[in-house]
């Protein structure tokens, strides 16, 4: 396979970032990777605006439950109540996120923001505190590891989750001091189960306020001796995290995650050991890493290159970027996350999501092949996402009935704005029209597939055979790739 | 009759002569018949985690009542199993199989630190994995692994839904999730898509672009097998016009039928009943009991009930005491039910819950339900359950 300039400009808008906007598409042969680069870093260096969905009201409210200390007991209803917003603006912040992400300039950023939204994974209806925790990843996605791992262990999302409010003298819970090695900064193999109970200890009374804010209490803390990973001290919290960062393991652990996320999931050790060392000696600069990454010639090697599984973030995102819309039923994005197995905020589990070959069955490929087909030609849906409990609970039975009904048999309803997209094909031949269409879309060759698609496309004009051709290109396996 | 591995193996893979022809392109062959006989595994999902107490009454005890005043299913209401033991009143017909020795009850089945997080005790349920393993596939799926290595078709499995549970994720082979075999996949672009399935050519060496078209491929095949044998010997018996009769109408349909599938998952829900429990749980139960009367009817007159065993489980019981809101809170330990004409023990397999002994108000639970999954796997499907389990669960005797 010949990498032409095209296809490494491609490969990398797709991997760091959500891949190209129609507006960019005709640049694409032109620019150079170096160029690129530099904008991609330069347009993510801007401090990111908190995005806050929650409603005035709810904040308010747990503001006055602060106040009033742990006195004012909420009875049954109430809670149910504020469970049941909070539900509904997590789908908000779902969404507004979303929008980020086809949006924004700061391309890089988000997609870095997306990868540390997995890699800590928090499952918690709390919408302040998933506000926060969002913040405090997207704030730090291309700083420093070491101080993103430090707000993420104090956030309330995350202390809530890992059940380190119950973390106390006398009766540790091991949740966050495991999850913290294991999944992390360590990996497995690198630490005892005596590691995780004596870490433990030292985190004890860390935990959060109602109002999301990290406390330490004192009365819970073990002040006695402990031995993490062959030191002995009277450790806290913040000493095992720096313990962590010490070992280079943590900068190996993380490098190879982020290599399998970025450029290939077959790892190539002697590049992710020399990653490793880089990242460790400039003390965790993530900011660093991904310029390794992105300004190395190997990373354009075409055993690279259209070798991931989009995610179903990504090939939502991906063709909203290629095809400008305007999408009238918003929630039906949230319908498709579920269908295809990732909804932002609902990671399976403390692991994040498994991807790769994990995104496909039979189903989910299906529906992914028929996406395009439902934007474009507004058919309905017509599936039923699974149950999620943890989402629904609470909702009455007739409620959550009728909301199911509704979920499942909503239409795209997407209005395309072809116009900027049309632009990119004005100086292509009739004959080459469906050709050069794939060549904008993928960046895996459909060899041998244009005639079909020629054959299911309407060529009664150039407009229409774009258009058509532009959809059939999209509900192939090819476009799935990135 | 019993399938021995062997012949599964080669019904399993419809294998065929030409070894030029890459192997997800013969899906698109005609497939071979599979004798009919063999054992089949149903799996009811009761999603939300279903009160196991007031499915299972413990009708003489004190505790039980004490911690349910409102909730509590009296004696006289229940459906009377032993001098101890009585079933929901929505149940009826579980109470008939009872009676005709076609129900086994299991107690107390649960796993050890129980987590009250639906979706994590569901992974757990579905993935048969330990409380601190994260694992991604499931036990049906690593089934179809270590089963049909070499398959063309993920129909050994089927799950009546539009989305494919964990429980059925292999590391290769994946099981197929479809709610209607009529619209497999809804598809307008049918045609278009076996167009550009057949047009591709795969290389030596399997890159992800093969793997998609593989599983495109296969996808595309199945549908047309089991929309095929959906329609070889429909059922035209009267099922309940549910969410749950009808997939039990088309399981049956296909059980009918010479298709090679093993194992039909299902889910019923939700279960979650914080509030006003005793009206979602009868809704939910009449639902399923008259979907299940139906299906175990049509089942007997088809001489395959000795053939199928049905089982149902959810992802975690619920507390003991009631709450204030006319419902209970996410609890530990649940009952089984396992319904065949082939039972090797039945009734109430083991000892209702200990409610002297809680965990924080909750049940401890007596059996792991690692063990229910090694005795199907091992006794029903005969299968490795060893392998599939990664390690060796002690087997149960109901059959």
């Amino acid at each position: 396979m010949v990498v032409t300039n095209l296809l490494k400009n491609q490969h990398l808008l797709w991997r760091a970032g959500f891949g190209p906007m129609a507006e960019e598409m005709h640049q694409l042969a032109t620019v150079s990777q170096a160029a690129y680069v530099k904008t991609l870093f330069k347009s993510s260096e801007r401090k990111p605006t908190y995005i806050d969905v929650a409603d005035g009201a709810l904040k308010g409210l747990v503001m006055g439950l602060n106040e009033l200390g742990r006195q004012k007991r909420l009875n049954e209803e109430e809670r149910r109540k504020i469970r049941q917003q909070s539900r509904e603006e997590l789908r908000s912040l779902n969404l507004a996120w979303l929008n980020e992400m086809v949006n924004s300039d700061a391309q890089l950023r988000e997609k870095m923001a997306l990868f540390w939204h997995g890699h800590f994974a928090s499952r918690n209806i709390n919408i302040l505190y998933q506000q926060q925790l969002l913040d405090v990843i997207r704030r730090n996605a291309l700083g420093s590891f070491a101080t993103l791992l430090q707000e993420v262990s104090k956030s309330a999302a995350m202390i809530n989750f890992l059940n380190n409010n119950q973390n106390r003298k006398d009766h540790p819970n091991e949740n966050f001091a495991r999850e913290v090695m294991e999944l992390f900064t360590l990996g497995r193999g690198h630490y005892t189960e005596q590691d995780i109970k004596e870490a433990a200890r030292a985190f004890t009374g860390w935990g959060a306020n109602l109002a999301g804010e990290f406390v330490f209490r004192k009365a819970q803390h073990d002040y006695g001796q402990k031995t993490v990973l062959g030191k002995t001290g009277n450790f806290n919290g913040d000493d095992v995290l720096d313990m962590l960062l010490q070992q280079k393991q943590t900068a190996f652990f993380i490098a190879r995650k982020v290599y399998r996320y970025f450029v290939n999931e077959v790892v190539d050790e002697d590049r992710v050991e020399w990653l490793a060392n880089r990242f460790y000696q400039s003390n965790y600069d993530i900011r660093g890493l991904m310029h390794d990454i992105f300004s190395s010639d190997w990373f354009y090697d075409a055993k690279n290159i259209g070798c991931k599984i989009k995610s179903p973030v990504e090939l939502l995102v991906g063709i909203r970027r290629a095809l400008p819309m305007t999408i009238q039923n918003e929630e039906v994005q949230l319908v498709l996350q579920r269908l295809l197995g990732q909804v932002l905020f609902y990671p399976p589990n403390v692991a994040g999501w498994p991807g790769g070959k994990n995104w496909i069955d039979s189903s989910s490929l299906m529906i992914r092949l028929r996406i395009p087909q439902l934007i474009y030609a507004a058919d309905e849906l017509n599936m039923t996402p699974k149950d999620d409990d943890d989402q629904m609970m609470g909702m009455k039975a007739p409620v959550m009935d009728a909301r199911k009904k509704k979920l499942g048999s909503q239409a795209i309803a997407a209005v395309i704005d072809w116009k900027v997209y049309l632009r990119n094909f004005s100086k292509v031949p009739d004959e080459q029209l469906i050709a050069s269409v794939a060549q904008l879309l993928l960046v895996v060759p459909p060899s041998g597939k244009e005639a079909v698609v020629r054959n299911y496309s309407d060529t009664s004009n150039r407009e229409a055979a774009i258009k058509s051709a532009t959809i059939q290109w999209m509900s192939t396996p090819e476009y799935q790739l990135c | 009759m019993l399938i021995k591995r062997k012949e599964f193996l080669q019904i399993g893979s419809l294998a065929t002569a030409s070894l030029l022809v890459p192997k997800f392109l013969k899906a698109f062959e005609a497939p071979r018949r599979v004798p009919p006989g063999n054992k089949v595994l149903v799996i009811l999902q009761l999603s939300g985690g279903n009160d196991g107490l007031n499915t299972v009454i413990p009708v003489t005890n004190d505790i039980y009542y004490k911690s349910r005043p409102k909730l509590g299913i009296a004696k006289e209401k229940s459906l009377l199993l032993t001098g101890e033991a009585g079933l929901n009143p929505a149940l009826t017909t579980f109470k008939e199989l009872y009676d005709d020795g076609s129900l086994g009850i299991l107690n107390g089945v649960g796993y050890p630190n129980p987590d009250r997080s639906h979706f994590r005790s569901m992974d757990i349920w579905q993935s048969a994995s330990e409380s601190h393993e994260y694992i991604h596939t499931g036990w049906i799926g690593r089934y179809l692994d270590a089963q049909c290595a070499g398959c063309d078709k993920p129909t050994q499995a089927l799950e009546i839904d539009d989305v494919l549970s964990l429980a059925m994720k292999g590391e290769a082979v994946k099981g197929l999730a479809m709610k209607d075999p009529r619209r497999l996949f809804n598809a307008a672009n049918e045609k278009y898509f076996k167009a550009i399935a057949r047009t591709h050519a795969a290389g030596d060496d399997e890159q992800p672009v093969d793997y998609l078209y593989k599983t495109m491929a296969e996808t595309l095949s199945s549908a047309d097998y089991i929309y095929k044998h959906s329609r070889q010997h429909p059922t035209s018996a009267v099922y309940p016009n549910t969410e749950t009769g009808r997939s039990l109408k088309t399981i049956a349909s296909l059980i009918f039928s010479d298709i090679n599938t093993k194992v039909y998952y299902l889910s019923l829900g939700s279960f979650d009943t914080h509030v006003a429990q005793e009206g979602q749980q009868r809704r939910l139960f009449t639902e399923m009991n008259e979907a299940v009367k139906a299906f175990v009817k049509d089942l007997k007159a088809n001489n395959r009930f000795q053939d199928v065993l049905l089982m149902t489980f959810s992802e975690f019981g619920r507390r003991v005491a009631q709450n204030a809101s006319g419902g209970t809170d996410h609890g530990t330990a649940n009952n089984m039910f396992f319904i065949s004409g082939g039972l090797q023990r039945k009734g109430i397999l083991n000892a209702l819950p200990d409610l002297t002994d809680l965990q924080e108000g909750d049940l401890k639970h007596t059996v792991d339900f690692k063990n229910v999954y090694a005795t199907v796997l091992h006794k029903w499907l005969q299968a490795d359950d060893r392998k599939i389990l990664g390690k060796q669960m002690q087997y149960l005797d109901f059959v």
